[in-house]
């Protein structure tokens, strides 16, 4: 039967035909992902457009759609105005970190930072157009540190950069008097702030203040008086403000997303011997370089009581009360100076503080447990601080308001209350869900998002949001510095002025004496003055 | 002109068809959704990694540069394997491109016992969990292809047997 149909076989024109029918068949079937594919483009479309609305009928109606951010003039390549001569007071590790966000390393740092890749990065930093010509130390082996980081010529600036000469002095006075320095860079331990910096300003030099300002309400005063009849420009060292998140937290508090806010709470969470001012020890347990001969015990006691010379009371001074404040000076001032940049809040009405030594029973005066709360009737608001030394557990800082609370650390979360007046229709119609950030802020992008996706969601909710990582690196303490710089170059006021550095000041010291006194401390308006 | 013959009955070809479709399908839209969020990385992903993959992943997460190349490749990677497999072109390497990349990804975070996530998982996984089987019914579809009866790679394969005959 076959052979035969073989034998006959097609002619050419039916060859033909089924080729080409073929062929189309072919073909067709070759697009069968075609029509899956264009479903995949509108489904798509859909979800994109979905999203978007979503996206911006939020922040549309939070107001956030025409943010105006301060536009920075950051990455300047040419020097500006003229060369500033910078001296430091005190120069511990405190300074080490000022003299590098200024453009200044010390030679060991330079090669840790080299082996750990971080010292290019540091390069690119911005040339302030600074020399670092004066150091005071009362302790030779700070003093040296301080010379080698001047005279290190691996710098942002390069070769352009002056070799001025760098000068020892023996006294902070004996700087003071030298005209060859324009400005001081205060990096002592607390005790000596104020008074140094009443002098410095006296002396006509700019003044970049370590924190805390002062721990005695008379020399607080002092320095408010002397800086404010004086042309110099004051600057607390405060970096938090400088972080392009804060600029943003501004706004979003400016926009009132968080209705009234009567609540804010803040923390310091550390569980380390070094956090909790051990730091007479090196990392082998032996005890630090420093004697009476390479330590003037007299000049570094200052106006504080005389007890005999200690390295401990040398190195960890931040335990004792006639040199600092302990948490209070150290780390609520950052707390206070980010709520009062942001809020404005000044001086509290009073202060309660409770707290005690119960982890590091080591002979400390200052606790390492600390709960202070400020009362701002003024303003309808409760500040709280809570230390503590012996728990790392992250406790954040808050923001809490009637709409929406504001999460302030690396980045801004914000969550909408449930309770809140204002997102009650959106809450009710699912638009915004409380159970996650309504809005997070992310720096290296610039922009708000309100988060969409679960992961995304979850990852800001954590604080793990790090596309930081190919925006550029700055240094905020180097911005702060450059601030300071500017304002003494240009005019202007700094962001932690010497009316900042006041209300802190006092805040501060209310806080100290309620939890010393045991009682509530409070601000008597009128007299300016503590009762 | 087809150069392999249908040799599936209907219902096989319908659901290998299917399977092929969904996966392409998924791994489309899991790269397109990352091309446009233009903050997404894999730094996340990676952050989590933590059986023999974790050096790898330290590695990459160590250099914005490696991390950036990382997310370029995956995102259109999986652009590209979402596309060959519904569109059946390149579909072998294609589906075992797809099998390998998400071997990988089981491999950076397999739900091993006493190993502990801090993203939550997607349902309850004992060693076994979905980005391993999606993996493995990639390889299934290499193995049992369907691209020259319904996909690009027939009329490419007419295209290559043309050229043979001249």
């Amino acid at each position: 039967m076959s052979d035969k149909k073989t034998d006959q076989g097609p002619s050419l024109r039916e060859n033909l035909g089924i080729n080409r029918d073929m062929k189309r068949r072919t073909v067709l079937k070759a697009m069968a992902g075609l029509p899956v594919l264009g479903l995949f483009g509108i489904g798509l479309l859909n979800k994109r457009e979905y999203d978007l609305s979503k996206k911006n009928s939020i922040i549309k109606e939070l107001g956030l759609d025409s943010l105006e951010l301060p536009k920075s003039d950051y990455g300047q390549t040419k020097p500006q105005g003229d060369l500033i001569r910078v001296g430091f007071i005190g120069f511990g590790t405190r300074a080490r970190q000022l003299s590098r966000a200024l453009g200044f390393i010390h030679p060991e740092d330079m090669k840790s930072w080299q082996q750990r890749n971080l010292l290019n990065d540091w390069l690119q930093q911005e040339y302030l157009n600074v020399a670092i010509t004066g150091i005071c130390d009362v302790f030779d082996n700070h003093a040296e540190d301080g010379l080698a980081t001047a005279e290190n010529y691996t710098r942002p600036g390069g070769n352009s950069a002056p070799k001025l000469p760098v000068k020892r002095y023996r006294t902070y006075h004996e700087m003071l008097a030298d005209k060859d320095i324009d400005a001081v860079i205060v990096a002592t331990p607390d005790h000596h702030h104020a008074r140094i910096s009443i002098d410095a300003a006296k002396a006509g030099k700019h003044i970049y203040c370590e924190k805390s300002v002062a721990l005695h309400e008379d020399e607080l005063n002092e320095l408010y008086a002397t800086v404010k009849n004086s042309a110099v420009v004051f600057q607390l060292g405060h970096q938090i403000p400088q972080s392009v998140v804060f600029q943003q937290a501004k706004e979003i508090v400016k926009k009132n997303i968080l209705g009234k806010i009567t609540l804010i709470e803040t923390t310091s969470n550390r569980n380390s011997a070094n956090g909790a001012w051990v730091r007479h020890l090196d990392a082998k347990g032996n005890l630090k370089p420093g004697s009476e001969s390479s330590i003037d015990w007299k000049q570094w006691l200052g106006e504080a009581p005389e007890v005999p010379f200690s390295v401990e009371r040398f190195y960890n001074w931040t335990q004792w009360f006639d040199y600092d404040t302990g948490m209070i000076g150290q780390l609520f001032t950052h707390e206070f100076d980010a709520v009062n940049q942001l809020l404005r809040v000044g001086i509290p009405k009073s202060v309660v503080s409770s707290g005690g030594v119960y982890f590091w029973k080591d002979g400390r005066e200052m606790p390492d447990s600390l709960n202070c709360v400020f009362e701002y009737p003024k303003h309808d608001l409760t500040l709280m601080y809570s230390g503590n030394l012996a728990s790392s557990r992250s406790r954040g800082r808050v923001f809490m308001g009637h709409d929406a609370s504001m999460e302030l650390g690396s980045n801004v979360i914000i969550h909408a209350d449930s309770g809140s007046t204002r997102y009650k229709e959106q809450i009710k119609s699912g638009a915004i869900d409380t159970g996650s950030p309504l809005l997070t802020y992310n720096p290296a992008s610039q922009q708000i998002d309100a988060v969409s996706s679960a992961s995304e969601k979850y990852y800001a909710s954590r604080g793990l949001t790090t596309t930081t990582l190919n925006g550029r690196n700055v240094d905020v303490t180097h911005l702060h510095l450059r601030e300071w710089l500017g304002c003494i170059r240009n005019g202007g006021t700094t962001s932690a002025n010497i009316d900042m550095a006041f209300e802190e000041g006092i805040t501060c010291i209310m806080a100290h004496r309620a939890y010393v006194e045991k009682r509530c401390v409070e601000w008597d308006e009128v007299n300016k003055k503590i009762i | 002109m087809l150069n392999m013959k249908n040799t599936y009955t209907r219902w096989q070809l319908l659901f290998l068809m299917a399977l092929r479709f969904l996966i392409g399908w998924h791994l489309l839209y899991e790269g397109i959704a990352k091309l446009l969020n233009p903050q997404w990385s894999s730094i996340g992903f990676l952050k989590e990694s933590q059986w023999i993959l974790s050096g790898f992943a330290k590695w990459v997460i160590s250099d914005p540069s490696i991390l950036s190349a990382v997310d370029f490749l995956n995102t259109w990677g999986l652009i590209a394997i979402g596309l060959g497999l519904i569109l059946g072109m390149f579909f072998r390497v294609a589906a075992l491109s797809g099998f390998v990349l998400l071997v990988v990804y089981y491999f950076n975070c397999p739900p091993l016992v006493g190993i502990e996530y801090s993203l939550p998982a997607d349902g309850n996984n004992l060693i076994v969990n979905k980005t391993l089987i999606e993996a493995f019914a990639l390889a299934v579809l290499a193995f049992f292809p369907t691209s020259r009866i319904l996909g690009m790679d027939a009329l490419m394969a007419g295209w290559k047997k043309k050229k043979e005959e001249k």
